[in-house]
């Protein structure tokens, strides 16, 4: 169980409100996509790429820079607003999400989108490529970390829980699980679905450093990434306790809001009118 | 011919250090050579199928070439998602050995007779399979793995095959004549060119009928030079093949034929496999072969009916 109760209601920022714009583009531009699985991710990649991420937009493929999987794929248009941001390619791409020409997806591609690690989708893949990357990583004597960011609903499949017994077993302290923890699959709720509780206790017998933080609370994040540079022979988990559709009171915590495959002109209107009050 | 395969992939390591060796909790003492000269790059991992593709793409993700090793049944089937998104999809340099392909592990019972993985690997897209004859024929493919650059799925048979392959300097996309004849072919891969030959030689010495023998080792992608003469300049073909016949290597045969233009004059072909059911038989992999009628007088029957009625 939660070791301390955290605390999800927390105002948004304008960079945070911006880059949910930005997921904004690609949604309206594809006129679908998995919104509230991209909006509970927002603060999470944006601490990572804003501060903790090695890397070089110019170089995607630079050796030294630190990997970063989306294994829940399906949050990818959050990936993609954070990548534009960073110059992996232009923003005016953005608006091109779906469409039979794009590069974006409405699951990342290896090999299309420069700063894509692994095409995901699928899900439970991530976390195995990841570990692999992660004891490359050392066969190499390189000191790149492995982020691999994984949704709540996706720790459902085995394949997860398999490759944290391996990476427990290399003692990949270069290898880092991020849970989008919002508590909400496409069904429904994740404790009547499958309930994952008590998930600390599940990671902490398989072999993780475990820590947990508000996945939207910035300044918390932070604090987290920088402490967790001190560990040394434990692969690492951090529950990010998040809100699915997080910054749109009327698609947050909503599972109809999980994926959209259209929006009506009421709801366009009630996401523009919200991302221009804040 | 499994232990010919791991050997070459120790020679190929002590050349290339990016070569890395996965196994899914194999048998004690397993490439122990390989495990005391290159530690850091063999991994004996646990019964986690899923998990050790995902974690071979990783690396080839960082340059490495992987091999991984495990049951043919437990490589194809439990991991087919993974094999196809995180090898496939990302065409990558891993190389994966199915250990008993076909009916080896007669014994064992249906979990463990791979009778349909050629079929749902060659559905794959960028995936290359190799079905060696013997060890002479392994040794050559697997020296030549390294020069692929996507993922290759290797089908082992059961090992102790008589050399039959030694003539060829088998090359990975290359078939080859075994036996040389005008109008009749049976076109084999894996194992199934050992029992084409004995049929070739019961269909001449009874019925005086010359038949030759036109070996795929490669599955796919096909040699299709090479299998488009033999379509167009023989009469009459059957492939023969150790597993379901419903998508399988006799299938990919067909699917050929289809494509040459139909001005052209062709060889009737017909297909020969594994019946479309789970076998309730245990015994040997040849008594299951016989069960399933793949033994040389069936392949002859079917081949002597074939030439003079046209029909099976």
């Amino acid at each position: 169980m939660m070791k301390k109760k955290v605390e999800l209601t927390i105002k948004l920022d304008k960079r945070s409100l911006y880059l949910r714009s930005l997921v904004v583009e690609c949604l309206f531009g594809g006129g679908r996509g998995h919104m509230g699985s991209a909006m509970s991710l927002i603060e999470i990649l944006r601490v990572l790429y804003d501060n903790f991420l090695k890397y070089n937009p110019k170089k995607p493929k630079d050796k030294t820079r630190d990997r970063l999987i989306l294994s829940k794929g399906h949050g990818c248009l959050a990936l993609y607003a954070l990548l534009a941001d960073k110059k992996f390619f232009a923003k005016k791409i953005l608006r091109s999400a779906s469409k039979f020409n794009s590069i974006l997806g409405g699951h990342p591609e290896y090999g299309k989108v420069p700063g894509v690690e692994a095409s995901t989708g699928a899900l439970g893949h991530g976390p195995a490529i990841g570990v692999g990357m992660a004891i490359s990583a050392k066969l190499n004597k390189l000191n790149y970390k492995t982020f691999v960011i994984v949704g709540d609903g996706e720790i459902n499949e085995g394949s997860f829980w398999e490759s944290s017994m391996i990476a427990s077993k290399h003692k990949l302290n270069n290898f880092h699980i991020i849970i989008d923890y919002n508590k909400i699959q496409s069904y429904g709720k994740t404790k009547e679905i499958l309930d994952l509780e008590p998930l600390r206790f599940k990671l902490e017998s398989f072999g993780y450093k475990v820590s947990e933080v508000n996945g939207h609370n910035v300044n918390h994040l932070k604090k987290y990434f920088t402490k967790i540079k001190k560990n040394r022979d434990k692969p690492i988990a951090l529950i990010c306790h998040t809100i699915k559709g997080k910054g749109f009171p009327f698609a947050e915590n909503n599972p109809y809001w999980h994926h959209k495959n259209s929006f009506t002109e009421k709801e366009v209107k009630e996401i523009n009118k919200f991302l221009e009050k804040k | 011919m499994r232990q010919t395969c791991l050997n070459t992939i120790y020679e190929l390591a002590k050349k290339n250090k990016k070569i890395i060796f996965i196994g899914s909790d194999l048998g004690p003492g397993v490439l122990d050579s390989f495990k005391k000269k290159y530690p850091d790059r063999f991994f004996m991992e646990g019964v986690a199928e899923q998990s050790i593709i995902g974690l071979a793409a990783g690396m080839a993700f960082e340059n490495f070439r992987p091999y991984v090793n495990t049951i043919a049944t437990f490589i194809t089937r439990r991991c087919y998602e993974q094999v196809i998104i995180d090898l496939c999809l990302h065409n990558l340099p891993v190389t994966l050995i199915g250990n008993g392909g076909g009916l080896v592990y007669a014994p064992l019972g249906p979990t463990h007779q791979a009778i349909e993985d050629i079929s749902i690997m060659r559905s794959i897209p960028n995936l290359t399979i190799i079905s060696p004859s013997d060890a002479h024929e392994m040794k050559n493919l697997m020296l030549d793995s390294v020069n692929l650059k996507g993922p290759l799925y290797v089908r082992i048979a059961r090992g102790g095959e008589e050399i039959i392959t030694q003539k060829f300097k088998s090359k990975i996309g290359k078939a080859i004549k075994l036996k040389k004849a005008k109008d009749y072919y049976f076109i084999t891969t894996g194992i199934t060119n050992h029992i084409a030959l004995e049929a070739c030689k019961f269909l001449k010495k009874s019925e005086n009928i010359d038949c030759g023998v036109a070996h795929f080792s490669t599955i796919k992608p096909l040699d299709k030079t090479f299998l488009s003469k033999i379509i167009i300049n023989s009469k009459k073909i059957i492939t023969v093949e150790e597993n379901v016949k419903a998508g399988g290597f006799g299938s990919s045969i067909l699917e050929f034929s289809s494509e040459l233009s139909s001005t052209r004059k062709k060889a009737d072909i017909k297909i020969m496999g594994l019946k479309d059911k789970f076998l309730e038989k245990y015994g040997t992999q040849r008594e299951l072969l016989d069960y399933s009628g793949l033994s040389f007088k069936d392949l002859s029957k079917n081949m002597k009916n074939f030439i003079l009625h046209s029909k099976i």
